[in-house]
Order: structure tokens, then C-alpha cells, then sequence
């Protein structure tokens, strides 16, 4: 092979993360869908939707192998080895339902718990799976850490950091919709970290009319990609 | 010599006709256990198949079913009946004819399992649900002969191999079963004789005349054939005069998409209004029967039409054929050509009309070797193992069974005669468990052992194998529908329906109509007459050209000079070699050159799009790795243009045919192309049911599964026997990796070539459909760029 290699453009991990202001708070809206506090040490994932292909199996639908729990897990596992969180947020729909929480595979249990060692784990409850879990860690409706709010849905009361839509975008050049995490300088709406999770525009009003004007798009993927909600509003479908 | 009974003698004597030598010759060799007839259409072949059945039937002592026929087209089969009940209604012969196809009513089905006719005539597919019963043994029991029609068609399908798989079970049933097989004209005889006769027995051949040779020629237009595209719109006058000038005319197309933008096309400038009519398998049952009728009755003078009309339904006076668009394969089209003439002992006529300017070079090389009888074909590989798998959950549904039998039974199967014990084994395990990764599964575990005899372990589950009985593999279609009235107009791939906005407009049999939305699974449109259709691009079967036309063009293109060509395709050709270099056989031409920013590569393989796509799939990825930013590919029959950002130095470097080996099993992984293999893989071996008991599934739904099926066993379960299978299928069939290495052995070296701009054999690529993009870091770069772009016109990049 007589190949040159160019610069490694794609591997400085300069992009690895997009930097935000919230409400004062400097977060890290990480490129693989996770968001880190440094100060805080706190990373929060939404929407692991774990169980997933169990729940739909039960309901006699259509047919998913029961290996995305494993993934998204994975993906979690690396997030937490990048970054030493001692607090981990799961910010609800961290189960498919609660059947799913208590018929979770005894591996992935396992791995959850190693997850879990050494450092705070809290589960805010999400529509999916509200009441307690048990699974280790604390359960919460909602949290509020250095003036921000931590719940699953947002509200008007901000400033806020919520999951629950599963925020998806595309820009020109792309050939599919990425998740991305949405913000303005009071609201933070987190893309789902599960596998095969769908998603929702963020040219849908429900979506539009909640973020501010001046609102950003983060792309997840290889890069964390900032990118004004206003300009993928286009009537892009 | 056997003579016929004096009945059947005489009505010939009453219409003054005599047997044909090949007619005569399958009643003398009645008795062997396996004839392959070789006859072009119009000599008799169906005649010369039944004559020892009529004879065998005449005198009206056989009880049950004594001859099955088995066609690749239910049409054929009812075209048949049609045919032979009339001679044996006239003879007043002893002889009860049924069909039985999808299309035959559950009530008369259920009357021919009770009561079997004496002929029956039948699809493979229809026949491999009748040996599913329990009461096969019954019905098969005094069968004495099988017809398979049309067998060159069949012999290279999956469809073929059920068939035979069939036939095996019928030998059990029915001892003594004799084969007969009908084939139009092919490359290889003996392969089929292996294919159709029970292995080891042999196969005589048998050669009718195949009459005067016909006359092929390229329709010579005045407006020049343009740069790209298919659909030869430019040459619509001159087949008007042709249709004009004779008294029937088929004019084929090798996709449905292009027949119909023709036919409209051909509609607009029909000035006389010459009955015309369509075509092709997308079309309404009812429509395509209608077009049928009118056509029998000769009220027709042209059909626009696609593979639909291939095979041998006898559509009577046909005294033209016409091929739009290379014909990319010479054995097909010389089976088309023979659709002309039926007239035994008249030459076909036929005329060549290519769709763009290198499909001149391809239309003039494909006739010079249909007129050298130089027709194509590549060896068949042995049975497919996911066909076999469909064959022993078939097997099980009609009763216990023993695995050592199973297996001996499986190996007369011609195509199946090399099959070890072990890959039996995993078959039949695959039937019991769904393998390992899916052992947790109950919905797979079908297959239980007792006493040493296999059988179903709930035998509810012999319904859904039976509705998921075949291997033909279409797209996901879906039946479009006049708002108004309901009227079925045919249909669309599931695809090219979701690509729709209400107003869009599309083509489809032969009207223009206005998408209006999408009610469960049907597409509703509404009539928009005289406005231009948005381009129809459902259902494109896509043939990649064959080795031996890919070879030939490859000689005339080195010919040296071209007066066999139209000046036009000379003078391009010349320019080419002035400005770059034509490609050769022995060396393999790559051109790089700049083009509106982007920097291009062609590589001029002459492999067949399906190879070159593949090609495009691992150089792209090879870029990739290099820090090319490849940006995207389009492939044609001949060559593959690959963009992206930074320009290729060493081109030799990409094609290390032992890198790129060493990369193919890695790569082919998370290719889409697997995926879509492996979904029809899936589907025939039956861990996909494409129906079910209940509401349909629809296309997209099964795709989102298989290809989550996919997936997990690419990560949990690599050798699972359904992925092996999609690995072999793959690298002969769409990934046809095959053909790479077949290039880069025939080539001694490459020929670099770096121009300042793009070269005239290149040129035509631009304006080719179908570009594929490369997801990898070119497209990061822009995209981040386009993302920087957005925040600062929004004046948010300090953020």
C-alpha cells in the first residue's frame, strides 16, 4: 500500500463535544447523545428505552432480537469509562415499561450494577416507567442540581434539561436523520440514547414552539455538530 | 417407430398435418426416463410433449392423474388448457384437463386433491403446496409423466430448484415418473439434461430444426441516440413507421418503468391511432387480460412490453420484434427474437433500438454474436441451501419423515447431487431450532424428532408454511386504485409509492394519474389527462451485461477502426482515443480529472454494474481509509465514477486484489446489498413469513425486521446457516465479486491516466440515475462545514 494518509482530521476528537451555556452551567453536549457537567461531574443519558424488543415481543408484534439492550448499554459503559461521572443521570424511558425493568436479562443486570459501583446513580421516572425500579440507584420524579431542573418532559418552568422526544435533525449533505440535542439559554432537550429508537423532527411545531428563536441543534454522531434550529426549519421534510 | 392410434392419426390426416421428425422422435422415446427437447417456438414443442400422454390416454383405462405439466407462468398453463382441450374435445378422447394455479378457486382445488384430473396443469409454486398435504401420496400415486415447460427459464431460478426438489418427492410417490423437459434454444443442453433428469440417470437431448436464422438489424434513426438514459425516445417516429409497416409488432424494454414512459411516449405521436397496447407484470390482472384477448384475437398491432411476454404464450402473428435498450444478455434476446414468426419455417425479423449512445456499441457487438450463435451463460453453482431448507419444513407438513431418507431422496436432485451430510444436517437444524442465536425463540422451534422420525412440533404451523410456499422474490408492491370507481390499475414498488407527494403524477398503464395519498395499502390516485408524468421508476429489474457481451464489446472497441458503427458512435469513440486512451481487455483503463471542484475517478471495468457497484462499495471505503473523502459513485455495464474531495495518485495501490479480498468479508457485513440478500434468504428458508394469518404485513415492516435480524447475527451469530448462505448467494449474484476477479485477472496492468478534464467515454456517467452516496469523513467535512455556514449567517458561531 502506497496510500498517503492525510492530517487525522476526523480522529482529534476536537469535536468530540459542543460546549453550552445553560442558565450560567457550562455542559458538554457530547457527541455519542450524553451530556457532561464537568463541574458537577455528572453525565445524563435519556431514554435507554432498555427492553425494548422484550416489551414488543410480549405484546405479539413485530420482531426485534433481544440485543439492544446489550448495545445501548455498551455505548453507556464507554460514555462513563470517557468521562468518571461520579453521578450518573438516567432522565427517564429508561425502560420499555416496568415489566421491562423487571424482566431485564441477568447479564444486563449485571453490567448495570458495574455500572453503578463507586458512584451516584439516580432514575428520574419517565411515561414509560414511572413507580420505583429495582435496580440499584435512587428514583426520582424529578431533580434540581446548581439551579437546573432535571425531569423527563419539559415544562414551562425553566431553566430545565429534559428527554422524551427523541429530537432528530438533518442537514443538506446528510443522507439520514441524526438524533440531536436541542438548546436555547434555558432549555436542554436530549436526544434518546437507546438503540432503534425513532425520533421526531425538530421541524415538528411540538418541537418548534417550545425552543426559543435563537434555539441550536447539537447533531449527535461522530462529531458534535452545532447548528441554528432555525435554519433546518425550512420545510425540509 | 411407434405409430399413433388410429384417432389421433386421423384427425391429423383431417387437417392435412403431419408430425414433425421431433414430434415423432419423443413418442419413440416415450418410455426413457428423462427427455430434453431443445425447439424454437412455433416448431410444435407443447404437441410434441403431450403426444405420448394423448396416446397413453386414448383408450381411457387410467385411473387419476396420469401426466403433470408444470410452467413457469400460470398464464402458460391456462394458455395450454385452452390449446389441448380443444384437439382432445374434437377427437373425443377419454381425457379430463385441469389448471391449477394462484388463480384457480379454492373450491375447484379442493375438488382436483378428492378427484385428480388425468393432465393437470400447474406453476412449480402450486406444486410444491399440492406434495404439502398429507393426501399427496394419493393423489401423485399412479402419476406417469411430468411436463416441465419452458425449463431453460426455470433452470437457473431458485424456482427450478423447488421444482426438482418436487419431483424428487413425486419419485417416492409415483415410481417410474418420467421427465420430460421443453426448453427453447440454449448455450448449454447438457446442463439442463443434468438439472432435469433424476441424478444419476441420463438425459438424451433432443434438437428440432431450429429453422433459418433470423434477421437482426439496428434501427437506423435520424436524430442521434443521446448521451445517456433509457428510455430511446428519440427513436419513437421510426418505430411508429416500423409498427406502421408490419402487421404485428412486439416492442420490448428491459424495465416496466421504461415501457410505460414509452407507450405514453408512443401514445402522443399516434397519429393514426393504431391500436397499441401494454404489457408487463405490474399491470392488473385484468388489464394484462384484456391486452391478452385482444392480442389472441389479432386486434392489436403492437404491444409494449417487458419480460412479462418472454415465455411462450402464442400471441400469433407477430412478424417484428423490436428491443428497446441493449439487450445486455444475447441469449435472452435471441429468445425474444424467436417471439417473431411463428410460422415454422420463416425467418424472424428483428431490429435493435439502442437507448444511448454506448448502448450502440453494445447493441451492434450483441447482434454480430446472436448472428455468430454466440449465446451466454454462466455455470450454475450447486442447490441453494435456503431453498433446501423451505423443501424439508414442506416435506414436514405433509407427515413424519426420516431424516436418511430425506437426505438420499434430496441427492437425486441433479443440482443437489454433491450435498454433504453436514449441510443437510444444518438445514434440518435450522428447520428445528432457527439456529443458535434464535434457540430462545419458540416461534422457531418448528421441527421435533420422535422415534427416530422428524416431524412438527405444533402442527397449527403447517398453515403458515403453506401460505409462505415459493422462492420468487418480488419487490414489496402495492395496488394502486382510482379514487373513483375503485379500478384497479396495477402496481407499484412500496418504495417508489413512499417517494410520492400528493399531486405528483406518474405513468402506469399507460395513463398519467395524480397521487392522492395513501389508504392502508393501497396507493389512490385520480385521472389527470395530458399532464406531464413525473418518471416512473417502480420496478426496475436491472440486468448487468454478461461476460461474453462485455468481452465482445471490448473487442470492437479495439477493432481499431469502426465502420460497422454509425459515424456518430465513430467519431466519439475516436475522440476518446484522442484525448485519452480506449479501454482495452488485457489492461484496465482509470482516468482521474478534476470537475467542478470535485475530484473524479473512472475506471472503465466492463464487469456489469451489480460487480462495479461492489467495486465502487470497497474503493470508497479504501478511500476512506486513506483520507480520500470520497463523496459518493454512480456504476454503468461498462464503468464506475467515484467523486469526492482529494484527487487519486495511485490508483494500482486501491486495487490489490489481496487487500481487497482480505477487506470483502469485513466489508460485505454492514452492506446494504447483504441486506437485501439476506432478506430474500430469510424469506425462503422461513424465518421471515412474508404471510400470515391475518393482517398484512407490509413491505417496509418486514425490511425493518430482517434487517434487525440481520444485524444481530452479523454481531452475535456470524455463522449462522442463513448468513453463510446470503455470503455465497451475494458474491455471485448482486455483490458479484466473482466478476472483480475475473477483471482483475484478466488485466495485466492498469493504465493511469490523469486528465485536466473529463473524457468523452466519461462524460456519459454524469447524466447517469442512481448515484450512491458515501456516508464517511468526506461528507463529515462538508457537513461541518454546512454546519459552520448556518451558525455564522445566524450569527451564532461564537456561541
Amino acid at each position: 500500500m502506497t496510500l498517503r494518509a492525510r492530517p487525522g482530521w476526523a480522529k482529534s476528537g476536537a469535536m468530540s463535544h459542543h460546549v453550552l451555556v445553560l442558565a450560567g452551567q457550562t455542559l458538554h453536549a457530547c457527541a455519542d447523545g450524553s451530556l457532561f457537567w464537568p463541574d458537577q461531574g455528572l453525565l445524563c443519558v435519556s431514554d435507554l428505552h432498555l427492553g425494548k424488543s422484550e416489551r414488543i415481543a410480549r405484546r405479539g408484534g413485530g420482531l426485534f432480537p433481544p440485543y439492544e439492550t446489550q448495545e445501548t448499554l455498551a455505548r453507556l459503559d464507554r460514555a462513563i469509562s470517557e468521562n468518571d461521572p461520579s453521578c450518573v443521570i438516567c432522565l427517564g424511558d429508561s425502560f420499555d415499561d416496568l415489566d421491562a425493568a423487571s424482566g431485564l436479562a441477568e447479564d444486563a443486570r449485571l453490567h448495570l450494577s458495574r455500572l453503578q459501583a463507586g458512584r451516584d446513580w439516580i432514575w428520574i421516572e419517565g411515561n414509560h416507567d414511572p413507580g420505583p425500579i429495582d435496580l440499584g440507584g435512587t428514583h426520582l420524579s424529578e431533580l434540581a442540581i446548581g439551579g437546573l431542573a432535571f425531569r423527563h418532559i419539559a415544562t414551562p418552568a425553566v431553566p430545565e434539561i429534559s428527554g422524551h422526544y427523541h429530537p432528530k435533525a438533518r442537514v443538506s449533505g446528510m443522507v439520514s436523520a441524526r438524533p440531536c440535542f436541542l438548546a436555547d439559554k434555558t432549555r436542554l432537550i436530549l436526544p434518546a440514547f437507546g438503540a432503534y429508537t425513532g425520533g421526531l423532527r425538530v421541524t415538528d411545531p411540538v418541537l418548534a414552539t417550545m425552543m426559543q428563536a435563537d434555539a441550536i441543534a447539537v447533531l449527535t454522531g461522530q462529531r458534535a455538530l452545532p447548528v441554528p434550529m432555525a435554519a433546518l426549519g425550512t420545510g425540509r421534510r | 417407430m411407434t405409430a399413433l392410434p388410429p384417432i389421433i392419426a386421423d384427425w391429423f390426416k383431417t387437417r392435412g398435418w403431419a408430425l414433425h421428425p421431433h414430434q415423432q422422435d419423443m413418442l419413440d422415446r416415450s418410455a426413457a426416463p428423462a427427455t430434453l427437447l431443445i425447439a424454437p417456438t412455433g416448431g410444435g414443442k407443447t404437441l410434441a410433449g403431450f403426444l405420448p400422454s394423448l396416446v397413453e390416454l386414448v383408450g381411457g383405462g387410467h385411473a387419476g392423474l396420469h401426466t403433470l405439466y408444470v410452467s413457469p407462468l400460470k398464464a402458460l398453463a391456462a394458455d395450454i388448457k385452452r390449446n389441448l382441450t380443444t384437439p382432445v374435445q374434437e377427437m373425443g378422447l377419454p381425457i379430463r384437463i385441469e389448471d391449477r394455479t394462484g388463480d384457480t378457486s379454492y373450491t375447484a382445488k379442493r375438488r382436483q386433491r378428492a378427484d385428480p384430473p388425468h393432465i393437470l396443469l400447474t406453476t412449480p409454486e402450486s406444486l410444491a403446496l399440492l406434495t404439502s398435504y398429507e393426501d399427496a401420496p394419493r393423489i401423485f400415486a399412479g402419476l406417469q409423466r411430468v411436463i416441465v415447460d419452458e425449463i431453460h427459464a426455470l433452470a437457473d431460478s431458485k424456482r427450478g430448484d423447488q421444482l426438482m426438489l418436487a419431483l424428487s418427492r413425486l419419485d417416492q410417490l409415483a415410481p417410474g415418473l418420467r421427465r420430460v423437459g421443453l426448453s427453447a434454444t440454449v448455450d448449454d443442453p447438457q446442463a439442463i439434461a443434468a438439472t432435469l433428469a433424476r441424478h444419476p440417470d441420463p438425459c438424451p437431448v433432443l434438437q428440432a430444426d431450429p429453422g433459418p436464422d433470423p434477421q437482426i438489424e439496428m434501427l437506423v434513426t435520424e436524430t442521434r441516440p443521446p448521451w445517456s438514459g433509457g428510455g430511446a425516445q428519440y427513436a419513437i417516429g421510426e418505430v411508429l413507421e416500423q409498427v406502421r409497416a408490419h402487421r404485428t409488432t412486439l416492442i420490448f424494454h428491459n424495465t416496466r418503468a421504461q415501457a410505460e414512459i414509452f407507450f405514453h411516449r408512443l401514445w402522443l405521436e399516434n397519429e393514426d391511432d393504431l391500436p397499441i397496447g401494454i404489457h408487463h407484470g405490474s399491470l392488473s390482472r385484468d388489464q394484462r387480460e384484456r391486452v391478452e384477448a385482444a392480442m389472441v384475437a389479432g386486434e392489436l398491432r403492437a404491444i409494449v412490453c417487458t419480460g412479462s411476454l418472454d415465455l411462450g404464450i402464442d400471441w400469433g402473428d407477430v412478424d417484428l420484434v423490436i428491443q428497446v435498450g441493449a439487450p445486455k444478455n444475447v441469449k435472452r434476446l435471441v429468445q425474444r427474437i424467436g417471439r417473431a414468426n411463428h410460422r415454422y419455417n420463416a425467418p424472424s425479423k428483428a431490429l435493435l433500438v439502442p437507448a444511448n449512445r454506448f448502448e450502440v456499441v453494445e447493441c451492434v457487438a450483441a447482434l454480430e454474436a446472436a448472428r455468430d450463435h454466440d449465446l451466454d451463460g454462466d455455470p450454475r453453482g450447486p442447490g441453494p441451501l435456503d431453498v433446501l431448507c423451505q423443501h424439508i419444513l414442506i416435506r414436514a407438513c405433509a407427515g413424519p419423515f426420516d431424516a436418511d431418507q430425506l437426505f438420499a431422496e434430496v441427492r437425486t436432485v441433479g443440482a443437489y447431487a454433491g450435498l454433504s451430510r453436514a449441510a443437510f444436517d444444518d438445514c434440518l437444524s435450522f428447520c428445528a431450532t432457527g439456529g443458535y442465536a434464535f434457540r430462545a425463540y419458540d416461534k422457531w422451534q418448528r421441527l421435533k424428532q420422535t422415534d427416530g422420525l422428524w416431524h412438527l412440533r405444533d402442527p397449527r404451523a403447517a398453515q403458515r408454511i403453506r401460505m409462505n410456499i415459493g422462492t420468487i422474490q418480488d419487490a414489496d408492491l402495492l395496488k394502486v386504485r382510482m379514487r373513483r370507481g375503485n379500478r384497479v390499475l396495477g402496481e407499484v414498488e412500496e418504495g417508489f409509492a413512499a417517494s410520492l407527494t400528493p399531486g405528483d403524477r406518474f405513468l402506469i398503464g399507460g395513463e398519467v394519474v395524480r397521487y392522492e395519498g395513501l389508504k392502508e395499502l393501497t396507493v389512490e390516485v385520480s385521472r389527470t389527462p395530458g399532464r406531464e408524468p413525473k418518471v416512473a421508476v417502480f420496478s426496475g429489474t436491472k440486468f448487468a451485461t454478461s461476460t461474453q457481451l462485455s468481452s465482445r464489446i471490448l473487442r470492437l472497441l479495439n477493432q481499431g477502426s469502426w465502420p460497422n458503427l454509425p459515424g456518430h458512435t465513430a467519431e466519439w469513440l475516436m475522440l476518446q482515443g484522442e484525448v485519452s486512451q480506449i479501454p482495452s481487455a488485457d489492461r484496465l483503463l482509470i482516468e482521474t480529472f478534476p470537475h467542478e471542484g470535485r475530484e473524479h475517478l473512472c475506471l472503465y471495468g466492463f464487469a456489469g454494474q451489480n460487480a462495479h457497484r461492489t467495486l465502487g462499495l470497497i474503493l470508497t471505503q479504501r478511500m476512506e481509509a486513506a483520507g480520500l473523502s470520497p463523496l459518493g459513485f454512480v456504476v454503468t455495464d461498462y464503468a464506475l465514477l467515484i467523486w469526492g474531495l482529494e484527487p487519486v495518485d495511485d490508483p494500482a495501490a486501491l486495487l490489490d486484489p489481496t487487500d481487497m479480498r482480505a477487506g470483502l468479508d469485513q466489508w460485505l457485513q454492514g452492506n446494504a446489498v447483504m441486506k437485501r440478500s439476506f432478506r430474500g434468504v430469510a424469506t425462503i428458508a422461513g424465518l421471515i413469513e412474508k404471510n400470515i394469518p391475518g393482517p398484512k404485513k407490509t413491505g417496509r415492516q418486514a425490511t425493518f425486521s430482517s434487517d434487525i435480524l440481520y444485524d444481530t447475527l452479523a454481531k452475535y451469530d456470524p455463522e449462522h446457516l442463513l448468513m453463510r448462505i446470503t455470503r455465497d448467494e451475494a458474491l455471485h449474484g448482486l455483490v458479484d465479486f466473482g466478476r472483480i476477479e475475473d477483471m482483475l485477472a484478466r488485466i495485466a496492468g492498469i493504465d493511469h491516466r490523469r486528465l485536466s478534464r473529463v473524457s468523452p467515454l466519461a462524460a456519459p456517467l454524469f447524466l447517469e440515475p442512481g448515484k450512491v452516496p458515501i456516508v464517511g469523513e468526506g461528507r463529515e467535512r462538508l457537513m461541518a462545514a454546512e454546519t459552520e455556514r448556518l451558525m455564522a449567517e445566524a450569527g451564532l458561531s461564537a456561541l
